[in-house]
């Protein structure tokens, strides 16, 4: 059997789908991710299916235990999500959706760099219209947005990546490291995709916009590729631990008093990252191997909670927290995979989040860095507090809202029920997740004092909040938007642009109107010279020709006779 | 006002009979939630008496420094961010006539 990248596979099925209609499309829809994963199965380690392009060689097919893991990864999170939008009909979403899975795909089998950089602007291109799809103003301001951070973050890799290739004379997708100017500028590259401080502002401007199906398919494959290129590239570089412990905590407080429920999502998902770039800076075997496998779990758990939220939006046309409340009663079962989800981000024992994070808690510990480890124990007590708490209880409990719904279409619980099984599979039987993962696994997860511990954490912080909400100190929820970073080139930057053309097209005005001016001269000058009654345009008769042509003959014959 | 999305259809309203009250309608039951809550945090707190764990830093080992750090950093969080509320939050329409795209 010829060993196919899958991102050939997925980009084939998406033809076939922009062509089908109704069952036929949805049969497709299913069928691409399951046989690209069977496809898969059966192709050894190794590089395949290298290209030439010029003098470069593009290898499409590095298959190794971290690309394997994150290629099953993907297939699993590609079927979830096409599951749960097999309602929409929508084809650019349909489209889109399996062209971007597919580039995810490209660029975790990438073995070199030039690949990934194709890869890499081919999951900006496709996911910019599961936002844009939304159909609305403000989500289509926000699509640009996005399109522009992750088209720069896409330019500085291809920068890198050149700059690389003159340092090394090779382009292959290995250890990078910060010690040149070229591994600077992929680290940069990769740093906006993986939403770091100050750089992260287009996911949580952007995934809050898109459409409830298009959120599941964003939530699921740009960050974890950049998780991914981190672990490839620069495990065990030690700036990434405090990168990785500042995204755990500033997140928090604004997803405290965020009212969008899915942009509280949104920042609880920098949170995670956090956690799995605090691992790859670690750089041991438990610290990856906890990075890693918390990208698996966060990929299905966060998968669940954007579902969950998007069968809210679908039902009711609401999001935000102030407008919600209730609505267990009328979605039971939404209710309950939102539980399940909101449980194992906060990495209760016996769900997912808890057989991972606690590998990247400990390596922390066990590598010396005690105030990253509070860090990170501050910032599990607040991904619980805001995701595990704040979400489900004032979408689903609060107060009577009045909002009267129903649970969503069958295929959207399916596919909440398939994320909340592998949630609770993976959490109370993580060994063969931890198969997968890169490094032998010795962590032993269920000891009496990490489950101790990580309960006294969890419920005491739900204690926190029930007392916060009995004494009426907790915030309520409020209509309104949070400034954050991106506020520098929303708000100060914008009015430089603005006022800069302004000045520019005022001035433009002004010397557009003098050279029209001038030229309004000169053309008058030349026409006064060379138009119809001009000089240069007299014409002189043929005959006055002949006479002088005569005169002067007659003149000649008569000089010649004397 | 901006379009719905294309695939918000309003559904009918029949959901399972929400007439009926629920679990939470009745105030004695979120009691009842509230003092399960309260019996199981004083459950894992004593806990520490009996488990001999295996720290592996010496903060670790105060009787009940995760439970105590939880509590403390989540009423922190929660008073922290509603200070940050009046810093930080604009009207709904801050962004909007901005032109940004």
């Amino acid at each position: 059997m010829i060993e196919l990248p899958p991102m050939i596979i997925f980009f084939v099925g998406a033809g076939l789908v922009a062509v089908t209609r109704g069952s036929l499309r949805s049969t497709f829809l299913l069928a691409v991710p399951i046989f690209s994963a069977l496809s898969l199965s059966g192709i050894p380690e190794g590089s395949h299916f290298n290209v030439a392009l010029f003098d470069y060689e593009l290898q499409l097919l590095r298959v190794d235990k971290l690309s394997l893991l994150f290629g099953y990864l993907f297939h699993l999170a590609a079927l979830i999500a096409v599951i749960y939008s097999l309602h929409v009909r929508d084809t650019v979403q349909h489209v889109s959706g399996l062209l971007y899975a597919g580039s995810a795909l490209g660029a975790v089998f990438a073995g070199d760099l030039i690949t990934l950089f194709l890869a890499w602007e081919a999951l900006a291109l496709s996911s910019v219209f599961l936002i844009l799809a939304r159909r609305k103003s403000s989500a289509q301001a926000a699509a640009m947005r996005y399109l522009a951070v992750q088209v720069i973050s896409g330019l500085i890799l291809l920068a890198g990546v050149l700059v690389r290739l003159n340092e090394l004379g090779s382009s292959a997708f290995t250890f990078i490291g910060l010690d040149s100017a070229g591994g600077v500028l992929i680290f940069t590259a990769f740093g906006i995709k993986c939403a770091f401080p100050l750089l992260h502002n287009w996911l949580t401007d952007a995934y809050p916009e898109a459409t409830p199906t298009g959120a599941v398919f964003l939530s699921a494959f740009t960050t974890k590729v950049a998780i991914y290129a981190l672990a490839r590239g620069f495990p065990g570089t030690e700036i990434l631990v405090y990168i990785g412990a500042v995204m755990t905590m500033f997140p928090i407080f604004y997803a405290v008093i965020e009212n969008d429920l899915r942009r509280v999502l949104a920042y609880s998902m920098i949170n995670q990252l956090g956690f799995m770039v605090v691992g790859i800076g670690l750089g041991t075997a438990m610290s990856i191997n906890g990075a890693v496998s918390h990208a698996f779990n966060d990929v299905i758990f966060k998968g669940l909670l954007f579902m969950s939220m998007g069968a809210v939006l679908h039902q009711t046309g609401k999001i935000n927290g102030s407008e919600l409340g209730g609505l267990y009663k009328m979605m039971p079962f939404t209710t309950g995979f939102c539980i399940v989800g909101a449980l194992s981000i906060s990495a209760f024992p016996l769900f997912s989040g808890f057989v991972s994070k606690s590998m990247v808690m400990v390596a922390a510990l066990d590598e010396g860095y005690p105030i990253v480890w509070l860090a990170l124990l501050f910032a599990s007590a607040g991904v619980f507090h805001h995701a595990g708490i704040k979400v489900p209880f004032f979408a689903f409990f609060a107060h009577d809202s009045g909002i009267r719904t129903r649970d969503p279409s069958f295929n959207m619980l399916f596919a909440m029920g398939i994320a909340a099984l592998i949630c609770i599979f993976n959490g109370v039987w993580p060994w063969l997740l931890y198969g997968l993962l890169p490094f032998p696994v010795t962590y032993e997860p269920f000891t009496a004092t990490h489950v101790l511990a990580q309960s006294q954490l969890l419920l005491f912080s739900a204690l926190a909040f029930a007392w916060l909400k009995l004494s009426g100190l907790y915030p309520p929820e409020l209509k309104g938007v949070n400034i954050d970073a991106d506020w520098i080139y929303r708000k100060p930057l914008n009015w430089i642009a603005t006022t800069t053309l302004r000045v520019v097209s005022h001035w433009n005005e002004i010397a557009s109107d003098a050279v029209v001016s001038c030229l309004g001269n000169l053309n008058r000058l030349v026409f006064r010279y060379s138009g119809p009654q001009g000089v240069f345009a007299r014409t002189q008769e043929s005959g006055s020709a002949a006479l002088w042509v005569a005169i002067i003959l007659a003149v000649s014959l008569l000089l010649y006779y004397f | 006002m901006s379009k719905q999305s294309p695939e918000f259809i309003p559904k009918d309203t029949n959901g399972p009979s929400p007439e009926l009250p629920r679990i939470f309608d009745n105030p004695q039951n979120v009691k009842r939630f509230l003092i399960v809550l309260y019996a199981v945090c004083a459950a894992v707190l004593g806990l520490d008496f009996v488990v001999d764990r295996h720290i592996e830093h010496p903060w670790e080992g105060l009787f009940g420094f995760h439970a105590l750090y939880g509590f403390t950093v989540c009423v922190t969080l929660v008073l922290v961010a509603k200070e940050l509320r009046k810093v930080l939050m604009r009207s709904e329409t801050y962004y909007d006539g901005d032109g940004d795209d």
